[in-house]
Formats: structure tokens, C-alpha cells, sequence
């Protein structure tokens, strides 16, 4: 079977299993985020976080307990990595320092798992359980509650802006979400190879004579959810190219998979909360339409290589891990970038300029095909709102998405959504090559010095967490910065989205018509898809220009 | 329509418009004036900073692109001055309706003083007499006047107006031509009718409307963003050894910020007003129009709008075995005296049919019977012939007189026409002293306009539903309102159902447009989303609605809408339009900036421009003059097709989308052909 045949094959596959599950899934998460019964687990929840599970919150008390539930997480995280060395289960690694500690916190509660620093050789356990563990379980349930308030708030009319239940929907996402889907992929990994232990390093000598450092740990268990959640922090800092954290082809499979999962079912999940199934459908096949567009032209970038000599030289794969090849790195990257995952199995920094370029443009997207669990939902949405805005006038109707109407107070609220990362990622850069403590941690001058850093703040503002692995950024410069971006590029959004979920839930519905633009149509999604495209390649083309693309026409 | 003040279509841009417009557009290149707009405030700011630019450090470049920006903003005002300039012929031929008149008051004691019309305050009562003006406006409390309103509606057929009723408002302005009327004044100075219409068509009222609030935020978040990518940009090519100057830079922002709809937006929305101003429709607001296009429903009264307002004969149906010929020719006799619109039906559809050179003549001697509401038959009646025609019950009854028997089957017909929604009058004659015997029936119904089935049917597409509003029974209406085609129907209906309706509507999200005119009309216009008030209506109407049309139009509703729907198209259509733009400009600039730097960007240039310098003046100089090519579309609107919203989503983005793509490909290239020639670029 020659490679290409083997990339089809595998790509197939992957879209086959994702026709499969998203409706599933989907069905269950519509169900998840507006019954109105509760478990007994999550009662028990609910009544040591003293909290009334039915009330339904305005959207000022959702974003705040939103806002107060995370920055609460943020402290946990900062206080256990400062102080690590003293308290139990840290291999004896010493505590971070402020900028490092800030930027982890910020990183695991964002959902952003950026990691500056190595996990097998800096954190330990305790840190990796408070901060991977619980953070990469929350925080995407934190991104899929406020996706799922958005669409109720679509879905009400006339309610006053209330939007559901905060600690319901957070509960809901892990108990009966994440927690189910991760101890069953888990226990997929461990099957496919991955280990899963609490063991101390194991030294040994090897054949030739030399020592090596066995690492062990929770691997399967936080694989699961790293993949799951979106979050991409691996326990290794190889990541998914660690043979212990992806140890083959068909793991692999499965890893690209689980990151795809729950963003897809998300969107279908919006249609039927909307009770209007093809609203959702629409949104799906708008996000396959950008991911397959990405895999597909990474994947070629990859396989077809600087040139023919480099490729015979085996140039393209550098960087790359020999079980997967170009093709399965491609997917994964693309996966990765696609999504605010970030986890790796191949070093980014390496692939071909065109390749390199395309996961930093699909990060600038907004991570929106599919996106963050929740995070790439909202995100399309907002820019399903633009479409409906520019479109909408120009079938002389005032513009309305879902039957609301999109005036003043909703148009200002999406645009300060778009402003947010694209203003982040912009004045990051900048600050970024021209501060000296900036210069210093990029590896190399030249287009692919100046990707190295457009690289890692546009990751850190779109909350992804994957870097052009050359960059060194556990510097105090660098954790602040990007600790910023990440901060500022996942709750601003997440207001802005909630103000107008409230904005939502108090309009009025309007029934559609023949006059109506409809949202559903392959229409609409060409136009989604255009709009997408253009509103994002031209903020950052000029920029793209002086790094990934004057790269590639080198 | 010929009325003084309403030119007819002018062309969309003369040059003499735009010369006359050139001193506004001058003067509001006070950035002050320009606040409203950040796009073109940006854009000033661009053209000062390169100004300073240009002075310190001189190159033919720099005053090239800063020439070129500061026309961009010139041309931007300029947009909004022609716009402004036609309302302004308009208003000049209304002030000569305010020329100050004189005005009889009555005092408080009954007596009567002569006062300035400018003094005359709400509630002054005041006498017209016949060939004077009407000082203000006002109702008419005593009196029958006939009044003269071309000045005000280019309607030149006088008009009647009564104290009490529907017909009591009049206008200050129009001249009374016969009798005297007593007027109590209903508005202070300043803010009559013809003020109000002054301050619309000049403009100078305009508020800024919803969506164009909406559009402006989102321009101005286009603004923000292309000002970060601009600015960071100087700092981002520094690092990469590709300095760029921040002259380059403000060029590249100017190229970028939606610059052509930021600088017709303004122009669009005046424009609007004025094409319903042409069709001499008030809008009291701005916010009113664009409201019309968002209407969902149309409440459209039966009488002038759907049909002539009168019925007409439509078939004769002989019974009892008579010849139609013979009912014919009786049924136009017995019409010779009835001069209702009913009668002339008869005898035209009589005349029109097959095989007929003129009319049957009345027999010599013969004496005419003429209509009465009290008999409720013409007829005619000559030595040895007499015929009658006129409501069923009446002819039967004088079919009875003479002794004769009114046969079986010109009930069953009567029955059917009845059913159907049609008048039957049925037809007698009687020859010598015999018993009168029935010739047949007369079918009269309402006839639907022309051409309203298929307006209906774009309503329909455009998804509006129309509902006649009748006072007709139900099966009347029922079967008016199939022939015409409109969707729903309300019958039997007083005020107090049509602001149910409506309430009705809204309460399911729908937006209800409606034209009325009676003071029972007000509640319901003022609940309307869009309430259209008749001229010949009441001040309460007029106060009620939203709009006023001049020539009392009850179709005009419909026209209404389109404008609307034009209206938001248009901004629509040019937004799009703008935003397609850029993705040419990057390739004409981007290659510019940065091919010096790094040659392989050379690629980029697929438009092939010969040199850096000249590709960003190409660039520059097509961004403003596209302002100045787009001003007459801005002005006229879109072309507007009624149809369904995917299908006109599908032509504006074929047109305005990818035909904005497309075009500054080619309006630079060929630019760059003349600019190129620059000497010392």
C-alpha cells in the first residue's frame, strides 16, 4: 500500500467513524444540557459546592461563576506549582518561579495546556493531578457549558437573558461527558499499549552500556482526557510523539479521533437545543468543509516535501516519528490546530513552511473547524453572525440569525468577540520581536524566527498550546506574555459570548419566512466558509506574508 | 405625477450636481463632521498624518498618495452632498408654500383680528374664506370648503373638506376655492406638515436608523482591527529587515478599512428617504422606512386597494327561457337613467360583447325612470313597454304589482350570485297591461384590480402575507379575496379587530405594516410596525402612522416596502462590495511592501504591476475613485427584483460579492498602466 492510498485510507476512516458518532453523541449532549433531572452524583455535588442546581442564572451570575470558578482553579494551580517541593507526591522537583507558575495556571484553567516547561523532568505529581488532571477535565467543561448557554439562549425568547445553571452545566459536562468517554479510552489506550502507573523513574542500563531514566506515571488516564477535553498539555514533553503516550499507528487513529469528538457532536448538539436539527447540521458540515480543506493541503505539504531531492533525502521527515510517517502527522497536526488541543505527535517547528503556515492558520481561524470543546462552537457561531449580518442586508431584511434579530447591542458584542484575538495575537507579535527578552527565545532570525513567535502567541491567544518547538519561552518575558494572551483570549470571548446569549434569551423570536436568509442551506455554508476565510486571512496575511509564506516561495 | 415640488426622475449624476455639491463636501472635511463616521475619520487622520509626512520628507510618492487620500475623504462628503443637494430643490419649492400669510383669528371674545400666519399657536381658531390660503394646519370645525392641495400632493383635482368625519384635516399652504371653513389650528410654528417635510427631504433631521447603527459598529470593528494589522505590521516587517515607512503603512490601512460603503452610508440613507419622497410619501422616521423592509404582514383594505372600489357588472343570465339578447337589450335600457358606476358597467359590458355595432335605442316617447334609494330600480318607461331593473326584492315586488310571477330560477341565481360574493339585480319588463314577466339577472361584483394577483404573488415570495381588511360579510370577502390572491383574510371588521389582528401578529414576532385613514384607524395605525395614514385622512391618522402618503394611495403601501427592502439591500450590496475589495489590494500591495526584502514575494504580484511605488498609487487612487464610480448606484439603490431571500442572496453575491472580488484586479491593473508613466515615481 503506497502512502497516499494509506492517507485516504486513514482519513476515511477517521470521517467514517465521526458520521457515526457525531449525531450520537450529539443527541446525548442536547439531552445533557437541557434536561431538567439530576443524578444522585451530581446532588451530592451540588449540595458540598452549595449550590441550587434548577436556578436559572442571569447571564451576569452565569459569566461570574464562570469567571470566580475558574479564577479559583487559576489560584489552586499557582499555589501548588510555587510551592510543589513542599507538599507530597513531587518527585522532588523544586516549585516554580512566579512568571512560571502564573503561566501554568493560566495555561491548565484556559484549557490552553501550554507548557514551557518539561513535564517528566519539572512536575509532579500532585501538580500534574491538580493542574493537568482536574483543570484538563474542567475547563472543557467550563468551554462546553458556556457553548451550550449560548445556543439556550438562542433557543429561549423573552425570559429576561436567563441562561441556565452554571455549576449544572459544569457538573453535567465532566460527570456525565468527559468522565464516561476518558475511563473508556483509557482503558482503550492501556489495551494499545500506553502505560498507566504511579511508579518512581527507573534508571537502567542499557545495552550499549549507557543509562537511561524510565519514566512512569497516569499516562492512559490523562491521555484520555488531554485528547477529549481539547487541552493537548501531555504528561511527557514529547507529548503524543512519546512512544508511551501514542504507541502506535492505530492508538494514533484513536487520539485524532477523541480530539475531533466532542467539538462535532457540540455543533450537532446546538441543533437540536435550537430545535432545529439542520441549523446544527449546518455548522457541522461547515467545520468538515475547513477541516478536510486543512488535513487534505497539510497532508500534501508534508508528503510532496521541500522538493523531490529533500523528500529522497527523507528531509520531510524530520521531526517526525517513523510509526506514523508524513501523512498521520499531518492529521494530528491538523487535528491539534484545528481544535485549542495542542498536543503533538510530530514537532511542528519542522514541518515544510506551507504546512507550518497552515496550523498557525487554522489556529488564526479561531479554532473553529471544529474548535475547542464548546469554545469552537461559540466561535463559529459569532462568525455565522457576521455572515448573517453582512448577507442578511442584502436581502433587505434586517438581519436575524435563528429568528433573532442581529441589531446595535448584539453587533458590538460579536465584534468585540472578533477584535479580542486577532488585537491579542497582532500587539503580541509585535511586542514579541521587538522586545530583546522576546529576540532572545527565538531560535533562529528570518521568516521562520518571526513564525516561531507568531507561532506561540497566536497558540497562547487561541488557548491551543502547541508551539514551533524551537522557541525556548519558559522565560520570565515569555510566561508573562503568553500567560496574558491566554488569560485575556479565553474569558473576554467567553463574556462577550454570554452577554449576547443574554441578549438572545431576552429578544423576541421572529418566525422565518420565504423572506428569511436561511441559516441551513449549502448556500449558507459557502458563505460561512468565505467569510471565515476572508475576515481571517485579511487581518493576518501581511504577517503570514513575512513569515510562513515568504518562507515556502523560498 | 406633476406636482410643483416632485421632479421627475432626474438623472442619477450630472456634473452640475457635482459641482454644486463641492463646497458641502468641502466643508465637511471638519473632522468634527466626520465623527459620526470613524472609517472616513480614519481616513482623514491618514490624510493629515501623510501630509506631515509628505512635508518633512518630500517625494513624488508621498504627495502622489496624499493628494489621493485626501480626495478619498472629499469624495466621500461629496457622496453625501449630492445626496443632500437633490432633497434641497424640494425644499425650496415647499418654503415658497410658508411664504409668511396673513391669517384671520377668531379672538375669545367672537370677535376677529388679522395676525401673521407665523403667529398662530395650537389650539387658534381661524376663518378661510374661498380663494385664501389656509394659514396652518388644522380640522375643519364649521363648514364645507373645497380646497385646492396640488401645492402640497400634485394632486390637481380639489378636494372636499368637512368639519366632523374623515375629511376634516387640512394643510397650511393649500388654498380654499369655494365656500368658508372655520380651522382650528392643530400645530405650532415650525412644525407643520410642510416644516417636517422640509427637514426630511433636506435632510437635516436624519437620524441615524437601527441597522445603520448595526452596519457602522461593524465598519468600525473592520477600522480597529486593519488599524492593529497596520500598526503592528511596521514593527513585525522591522524584525524581518523589510522597514516599511509609515506612509506606506497608512496607505496600506486606507486601501484596507471599508473606506466605499464608510463613505456612501450616509448618501444610502438620505437617497432612501428621498426615492419615497418622489413617490410623496412622509416618513416621520428614518427608522420607519427601514421598518418596511422587515414587514411580515401587510394589511391591505379591500376598497382601492385590491378592487376598483365599485362593482361592475360581469355576466347576464336570462331565465325562463329568454333569449340573452332580449335581456340585453332590455338590461341597457333599463340602465339609460341609472348614471351609478353599477349602471355604466351594464351598459359597457352590453356594448363590449360579440356581435354588437351600438347599443339598443330607447323606443320613441319612451320617459326615463330614474334610480332612487327609495325604489331601488331605474327603468324606463314608453308606450306599451315598460322595464325595470333594480334589487331583487324590489323588482319582484313591482313584478307583483302588475300580477305576475317572479319564476323559481331567479331565486336559485340570485342564491348562487349572493354565494359567491356578487350583487344580483335582476331585470322585468312588461308589455301592454300584461303581467310584468322576469328576463333575467345582472351579475355585479367587485372587480379585483389588474395586476394585484401577481403583486400578491411577489409579496408571497418575498415571504409577506397579505390579509384584506373588509366590511363585507365572509362570503363576500372570502370569494374577493381568492380572486385576488392574498393570503388571509379579515371580514365584518371594525377598528377594534384590526388592533387585534395586529396585536396578534406581533405577539407571534411578525412585523404589520397598514394604511388607513379615519380617526377609527388611528389605534390600529399607531400599533402597526409601519402605518401609512392617507392625506385625505383625520390629524389623528396622521399623527397615529409612521408615514403619510400625499396622494391618499392605499397600493402604495406595497412601494413602501420595496423602498425599504431597497434601502437595506443597497447598504448590503456595497459592504460586501468593499470587504471583496481588499483581497485584490493585498495582492497589489503586499508583493509592494515586501519584495525588496524578500524577491520570491514576486509571485504575489499577479496583476503584474510594473513597479512597488506605482502598485501602492494604483492602489490608493482606485480606492477613491471607486467612492466617486459607486455614487450614483448609492443614490439610485440596487436594482430590486421582488423575489425570494435565497434568490436574491444568490444574484447580490454573484454581483456585489464576486464582482467585488473581481474588479479592483482590473481597475488597478489598468491604473497602473497610467500611473506607471509618472515621471520620477
Amino acid at each position: 500500500m503506497s502512502a497516499t492510498t494509506a492517507a485516504v485510507l486513514e482519513l476515511l476512516l477517521l470521517v467514517a467513524a465521526l458520521a457515526v458518532s457525531t449525531p450520537l453523541l450529539g443527541r446525548y449532549l442536547a439531552h445533557v444540557y437541557t434536561s431538567p433531572r439530576h443524578l444522585k452524583v451530581e446532588r451530592a455535588a451540588y449540595r458540598i459546592m452549595r449550590v441550587d442546581p434548577d436556578a436559572d442564572q442571569h447571564w451576569r451570575s452565569y459569566a461570574m461563576s464562570v469567571l470566580g470558578f475558574s479564577m479559583v482553579g487559576l489560584l489552586i494551580v499557582y499555589a501548588v506549582a510555587r510551592l510543589q517541593l513542599h507538599l507530597p507526591q513531587s518527585l522532588g522537583f523544586a516549585g516554580f518561579g512566579p512568571a512560571g507558575a502564573w503561566n501554568t495556571a493560566v495555561s491548565f484553567v484556559s484549557n490552553t495546556n501550554w507548557q514551557w516547561y518539561s513535564g517528566e523532568a519539572a512536575a509532579g505529581y500532585l501538580l500534574q493531578a491538580t493542574g493537568l488532571t482536574v483543570q484538563n477535565f474542567v475547563s472543557a467543561a467550563v468551554g462546553m457549558a458556556v457553548a451550550a448557554a449560548l445556543a439556550r439562549g438562542l433557543a429561549r425568547s423573552r425570559n429576561g437573558g436567563r441562561l441556565g445553571n452554571f455549576w449544572t452545566d459544569l457538573v453535567r459536562g465532566t460527570v456525565r461527558v468527559l468522565l464516561p468517554i476518558a475511563f473508556v479510552t483509557a482503558l482503550v489506550f492501556v489495551a494499545g499499549g500506553m502505560i498507566e502507573n504511579w511508579n518512581a523513574f527507573h534508571t537502567v542500563t542499557t545495552l550499549g552500556g549507557g543509562h537511561q531514566t524510565i519514566t512512569g506515571g497516569p499516562v492512559a488516564s490523562q491521555e484520555s482526557i488531554k485528547l477529549l477535553g481539547t487541552n493537548g498539555g501531555g504528561f511527557y514533553n514529547a507529548n503524543s510523539a512519546h512512544p508511551f503516550e501514542n504507541p502506535n499507528a492505530f492508538i494514533n487513529l484513536v487520539q485524532v479521533y477523541l480530539i475531533l469528538l466532542v467539538p462535532f457532536a457540540m455543533a450537532w448538539a446546538f441543533g437540536l437545543i435550537v430545535k432545529d436539527k439542520r441549523q446544527g447540521g449546518a455548522i457541522v458540515a461547515t467545520m468538515a468543509v475547513l477541516a478536510t480543506a486543512a488535513v487534505s493541503f497539510m497532508t500534501w505539504a508534508e508528503m510532496s516535501g521541500a522538493g523531490t531531492a529533500t523528500r529522497l533525502a527523507g528531509a520531510a521527515m524530520e521531526g517526525k516519528e517513523t510509526r506514523f510517517g508524513e501523512a498521520a502527522s499531518a492529521m494530528f497536526g491538523s487535528a491539534t490546530t484545528l481544535t485549542s488541543t495542542g498536543a503533538v505527535n510530530s514537532m511542528h517547528e519542522s514541518f515544510t513552511a506551507p504546512g507550518g503556515g497552515i496550523a498557525m492558520f487554522n489556529m488564526m481561524l479561531g479554532e473553529v473547524a471544529p474548535g475547542g470543546v464548546g469554545s469552537g462552537l461559540y466561535g463559529m457561531l459569532m462568525l455565522a453572525i457576521v455572515t448573517v449580518f453582512l448577507c442578511g442586508l442584502m436581502v433587505g431584511r434586517t438581519p436575524e440569525y435563528l429568528g433573532k434579530k442581529i441589531g446595535q447591542h448584539e453587533i458590538v458584542l460579536v465584534a468585540l468577540y472578533i477584535l479580542t484575538t486577532p488585537t491579542l495575537v497582532l500587539l503580541g507579535a509585535a511586542v514579541a520581536v521587538t522586545a530583546s527578552s522576546g529576540l532572545a527565545g527565538l531560535s533562529v532570525g528570518g521568516p521562520h524566527g518571526l513564525s516561531e513567535a507568531l507561532y506561540a502567541v497566536t497558540s497562547a491567544a487561541n488557548n491551543n498550546g502547541s508551539a514551533f518547538a524551537g522557541i525556548t519561552s519558559g522565560t520570565t518575558f515569555w510566561n508573562t506574555l503568553l500567560g496574558l494572551l491566554m488569560l485575556l483570549g479565553r474569558f473576554l470571548p467567553i463574556v462577550f459570548v454570554l452577554a449576547l446569549a443574554g441578549r438572545f434569551a431576552t429578544a423576541r423570536h421572529q418566525p422565518a419566512g420565504a423572506g428569511t436568509l436561511p441559516t441551513h442551506r449549502p448556500l449558507f455554508v459557502a458563505l460561512l466558509t468565505g467569510v471565515a476565510l476572508v475576515v481571517v486571512g485579511l487581518t493576518y496575511v501581511p504577517a503570514l506574508a513575512l513569515g510562513p509564506i515568504a518562507e515556502s516561495l523560498s | 405625477m406633476n406636482s410643483p415640488h416632485t421632479v421627475s426622475q432626474p438623472s442619477i449624476l450630472t456634473a452640475e450636481q457635482l459641482l454644486q455639491a463641492l463646497p458641502g463636501a468641502v466643508r465637511k472635511l471638519d473632522p468634527r463632521a466626520l465623527l459620526a463616521t470613524p472609517v472616513m475619520l480614519i481616513v482623514e487622520l491618514g490624510a493629515i498624518a501623510t501630509t506631515v509626512l509628505s512635508i518633512v520628507n518630500p517625494s513624488v510618492m508621498g504627495w502622489l498618495v496624499t493628494v489621493w487620500l485626501w480626495l478619498t475623504v472629499l469624495f466621500g462628503n461629496l457622496a453625501e452632498s449630492v445626496a443632500e443637494g437633490r432633497g434641497k430643490a424640494q425644499a425650496a419649492s415647499l418654503r415658497a408654500l410658508q411664504e409668511e400669510t396673513t391669517a384671520r383669528r377668531r379672538r375669545t371674545d367672537g370677535g376677529v383680528e388679522t395676525v401673521a400666519s407665523t403667529e398662530l399657536r395650537k389650539g387658534d381658531v381661524c376663518i378661510v374664506e374661498a380663494g385664501e390660503r389656509i394659514p396652518g394646519d388644522g380640522d375643519v370645525l364649521e363648514g364645507v370648503a373645497s380646497v385646492d392641495e396640488s401645492a402640497v400632493t400634485g394632486e390637481s383635482a380639489p378636494v372636499i373638506r368637512e368639519s366632523g368625519g374623515d375629511r376634516s384635516a387640512v394643510t397650511g399652504g393649500t388654498t380654499v376655492l369655494s365656500d368658508r371653513i372655520v380651522v382650528r389650528i392643530t400645530s405650532d410654528p415650525g412644525q407643520s406638515f410642510v416644516d417636517r417635510m422640509i427637514a426630511l427631504v433636506e435632510g437635516s433631521e436624519r437620524q441615524r436608523t437601527p441597522n445603520e447603527i448595526a452596519l457602522n459598529v461593524l465598519l468600525s470593528t473592520l477600522t480597529a482591527i486593519f488599524v492593529v494589522v497596520c500598526g503592528t505590521l511596521y514593527y513585525i516587517a522591522d524584525y524581518s529587515h523589510a522597514h516599511q515607512s509609515w506612509l506606506v503603512l497608512t496607505a496600506l490601512l486606507v486601501c484596507l478599512i471599508p473606506t466605499t460603503i464608510g463613505a456612501l452610508l450616509s448618501a444610502i440613507g438620505i437617497a432612501g428617504m428621498d426615492r419615497l419622497v418622489r413617490r410623496n410619501v412622509l416618513a416621520m422616521s428614518g427608522r420607519a422606512v427601514e421598518a418596511a423592509g422587515d414587514v411580515d404582514v401587510l394589511l391591505l383594505d379591500k376598497t382601492g386597494t385590491i378592487t376598483y372600489g365599485n362593482r361592475q357588472a360581469s355576466e347576464l343570465l336570462p331565465v325562463g327561457g329568454v333569449e340573452l339578447r332580449e335581456l340585453e337589450d332590455a338590461a341597457v335600457l333599463a340602465s339609460l337613467a341609472d348614471e351609478t358606476p353599477e349602471g355604466r358597467s351594464i351598459v359597457t359590458l352590453v356594448e363590449g360583447g360579440e356581435g354588437r355595432e351600438h347599443a339598443p335605442r330607447p323606443p320613441a316617447g319612451a320617459t326615463l325612470v330614474e334610480f332612487s334609494a327609495m325604489t331601488r330600480m331605474s327603468g324606463i318607461d314608453a308606450p306599451g313597454l315598460r322595464l325595470r331593473k333594480g334589487a331583487g326584492s324590489a323588482v319582484a315586488a313591482w313584478v307583483a304589482e302588475t300580477g305576475g310571477v317572479v319564476p323559481a330560477d331567479t331565486e336559485i341565481l340570485s342564491t348562487q350570485i349572493s354565494g359567491t360574493g356578487g350583487t344580483p339585480l335582476v331585470v322585468a319588463e312588461q308589455r301592454g297591461e300584461a303581467p310584468a314577466r322576469v328576463l333575467g339577472v345582472v351579475h355585479l361584483k367587485d372587480v379585483v384590480k389588474e395586476g394585484i394577483r401577481e403583486r400578491f404573488a411577489e409579496l408571497r415570495a418575498m415571504g409577506i402575507r397579505t390579509v384584506m381588511i373588509t366590511g363585507d360579510n365572509a362570503i363576500t370577502a372570502k370569494a374577493i379575496a381568492e380572486e385576488a390572491g392574498v393570503d388571509d383574510v379579515l371580514a365584518e371588521a371594525t377598528p377594534e379587530d384590526k388592533l387585534a389582528l395586529i396585536r396578534r401578529e406581533q405577539r407571534g414576532g411578525r412585523m404589520v405594516a397598514m394604511c388607513g385613514d379615519g380617526t377609527n384607524d388611528a389605534p390600529a395605525l399607531a400599533q402597526a410596525d409601519v402605518g401609512v395614514a392617507m392625506n385625505t385622512g383625520t390629524t389623528a391618522a396622521k399623527e397615529a402612522g409612521n408615514m403619510v402618503d400625499l396622494d391618499s394611495d392605499p397600493t402604495k403601501l406595497i412601494e413602501v416596502v420595496e423602498i425599504g427592502k431597497q434601502l437595506l439591500i443597497t447598504r448590503g450590496a456595497l459592504t460586501t462590495f468593499s470587504v471583496a475589495n481588499d483581497v485584490a489590494k493585498y495582492f497589489a500591495i503586499l508583493p509592494a511592501m515586501f519584495v525588496t526584502a524578500f524577491p520570491q514575494l514576486h509571485v504575489l504580484n499577479v496583476m503584474r504591476l510594473s513597479s512597488p511605488q506605482s502598485a501602492i498609487v494604483s492602489a490608493v487612487v482606485f480606492n477613491a475613485l471607486i467612492i466617486v464610480a459607486l455614487i450614483p448606484l448609492a443614490l439610485r439603490g440596487v436594482s430590486y427584483r421582488p423575489s425570494s431571500a435565497v434568490e436574491l442572496l444568490r444574484r447580490n453575491i454573484l454581483i456585489y460579492g464576486v464582482g467585488g472580488l473581481i474588479a479592483p484586479f482590473v481597475g488597478i491593473k489598468l491604473l497602473d498602466l497610467v500611473v506607471s508613466l509618472i515621471p520620477g515615481l
